[in-house]
């Protein structure tokens, strides 16, 4: 190979190099991973606006008679298409699930940084509280808030982030840690560049790898929550359709018309364990870029 | 020196508790309404409602109330139920240990199965096992529990095999233990909840430790391989381990609810998942606080084994 071309290719090759995502999508799992998310994402979304023509029913309509097998996959157990219902049942579900994850990682973010970059008096207390919060665990503090506050939408989504920010906060605050000692910290220090700026602008981008896969992992348990809650009575409310609460509707009548919740069951499985095999890849990559560079 | 450090701990474990306390019991002093009221009904009479109150001391000042439900949690006397007008204690204590039952079951199933299958997995990296074992708890850490709950119910107990009871039914006052298979699923279900995060933190502490200088050492000056994983290896790995399955036990705690409300298993999950449902604030209070405790302790005997298997610790104590 000739020089020139050599120097041609060089500028190239920097640009594509740390690039996360790309790493991370390289991987045979990350792939199946990001398909399964990306199915389960397009029926969560396009479910509900394909509803009255692909079905024939809206998700709350009266079709028939209970746990019978009219329509595609039956009705349920109060004579509606199970169909419509898991079509219509994902899309909150999400929402609260990636709002709850939002809400965790900007509080667990800002109060692992400021904890890892402030003295030791105010990290001490900001871990001791975080300590705290994490005796109890995530489902039964959001059972005690839904005791007092109601099965509510918001109470939902705040409950389970306020739950996140402690564990996300505790993974940034190591992640924080180790970049703090380094030298160009030091020299933005030197130049008095305001403290909220110096954790902006060259902490937080040096964390991005743990932060992400942190992020992977919220999500795939918010996922789990807020299907749990709903399954246990506890979150999306009759008559709504939604995932986890059709899988406690339905599960009386598993022998006679299993899927009311066997639908509902796999597009919650096959949800979770497309994050986390995404979530799985990143951490590989992140892991890869960390003793690579 | 490592008595002075479980000290320590054990000194900021009860700090964490008392909060965890004053937090509990101050959520529900938000809640609007009056308990009494609650307990009573819409039809209560003026008097009556006064006596209750005076009974369960709703005029006394906040602090005075706290103090007593707290000092009422070392007694055994946790207050009135809502929903049923009986005590809570004699409400949960049987519950409690159906729950102990099921948790401990699972655990002396999930600890030593994980621990082993994640050392094998380690000696075979790379390897068929290894692969298998490592794609199987990482699908398995990914679901919900009820999603593996349902699952196996329809794969063992409904749909597709007849096998197991799915529902734990028994009659009011006798012990679930009497029902041996009653508790299969439910403990199966713990169980896959619980282990893959044993097999991923054995396997990773277990290559960390055969990579290393010591074992080399070991290997080096002929001691045999068998020996080589028992007494070098497996040691220097539980530690870390300890934590994992810390942690693990004491999310079962958490997890433990859905899987009860699941099965119809009548331990505290269950309760708090009724005493939810009818506001029945006395009750939520005291499963909470329960559990807080039950994770408070697990994670102190977790920091316990890491202080006493750590041998750095050992020689800073004879120095």
């Amino acid at each position: 190979m000739s020089a020139a071309a050599e120097v041609l290719e060089r500028p190239a090759k920097l640009e594509k190099k740390p690039n996360l995502l790309m790493r991370t999508l390289r991987q045979k799992q990350a792939k199946i991973g990001l398909a399964l998310t990306l199915l389960v994402l397009a029926i969560a979304l396009f479910g509900p606006l394909a509803l009255p023509w692909l079905t024939g029913s809206t998700s709350t309509e009266f079709t028939g008679r209970p746990f019978t097998s009219t329509g595609l996959f039956g009705t349920d157990n109060l004579g509606r298409d199970v169909f419509s219902r898991f079509l219509d049942g994902g899309l909150k579900l999400l929402v609260y699930s990636a709002l709850a994850t939002g809400i965790g990682m900007l509080l667990g973010v800002v109060l692992g940084m400021v904890a890892a970059y402030s003295g030791r008096r105010l990290d001490g207390l900001l871990m001791r509280g975080n300590d705290v919060l994490l005796a109890l665990p995530q489902l039964v503090f959001a059972m005690l808030a839904i005791t007092v506050l109601g099965p509510q939408g918001w109470v939902l989504v705040l409950v389970i982030g306020v739950t996140h920010a402690p564990r996300v906060a505790r993974v940034t605050r190591s992640a924080a840690a180790a970049v703090i000692t380094e030298d160009y910290i030091r020299a933005s220090e030197m130049y008095a560049v305001p403290r909220w700026k110096i954790l902006l602008t060259e902490v937080l981008p040096n964390i991005t790898g743990p932060l992400m896969v942190e992020l992977g992992l919220r999500m795939t348990y918010s996922i789990g929550f807020v299907a749990a809650l709903s399954f246990l009575g506890m979150g999306m409310q009759p008559p709504n359709a939604d995932w986890g609460l059709m899988i406690n509707e339905n599960r009386i009548a598993l022998v006679v018309q299993p899927w009311g919740v066997i639908l509902p069951v796999l597009a919650i499985a096959v949800l979770t364990v497309g994050t986390n095999l995404l979530t799985d890849s990143l951490a590989r990559a992140s892991a890869n870029i960390n003793v690579g560079n | 020196m490592i008595s002075r450090m479980i000290l320590r701990r054990l000194v900021v474990s009860l700090g964490i508790l008392l909060v965890v306390s004053l937090l509990v019991f101050f959520a529900t002093l938000l809640l609007p309404g009056d308990p009494a009221q609650a307990i009573l009904g819409q039809q209560a009479t003026e008097d009556r409602l006064a006596a209750l109150r005076e009974q369960m001391n709703l005029n006394d000042p906040w602090w005075q109330r706290y103090l007593a439900w707290l000092g009422g949690i070392f007694t055994g006397n946790l207050g009135i139920s809502a929903a049923t007008g009986g005590s809570v204690a004699a409400l949960l204590s049987e519950r409690i240990s159906a729950s102990l039952v099921l948790l401990a079951v699972a655990g002396v199933i999930a600890i030593p199965v994980g621990i082993i299958v994640g050392t094998y997995s380690a000696l075979r990296r790379d390897r068929g096992f290894d692969r298998a074992a490592t794609g199987v708890s990482l699908v398995l850490a990914s679901l919900p529990e009820f999603v593996i709950g349902v699952v196996l119910i329809a794969l063992l107990s409904t749909t597709v095999f007849k096998l197991l009871p799915s529902v734990t039914m028994a009659p009011p006052g006798e012990a679930v233990w009497n029902y041996p298979l009653q508790l299969v699923l439910p403990t199966l279900t713990l169980v896959l909840v619980v282990i893959p995060y044993i097999i991923r933190m054995m396997r990773a502490t277990m290559l960390e430790v055969l990579d290393s200088g010591y074992v080399e050492m070991a290997r080096l000056k002929g001691v045999p391989e068998r020996q080589v994983i028992t007494r070098h290896a497996i040691p220097h790995a539980l530690g870390p381990v300890a934590q994992v399955v810390a942690i693990q036990l004491a999310w079962m705690a958490g997890g433990v609810v859905v899987i009860e409300f699941l099965f119809r298993y009548p331990g505290i999950g269950q309760a708090l998942v009724d005493a939810v449902t009818n506001r029945d604030v006395q009750v939520v209070q005291a499963i909470s606080i329960i559990i807080a405790a039950a994770y408070v302790v697990v994670n102190l005997l977790a920091d316990v084994v890491g202080m006493v298997t750590n041998p750095k610790l050992r020689t800073e104590s004879a120095a």
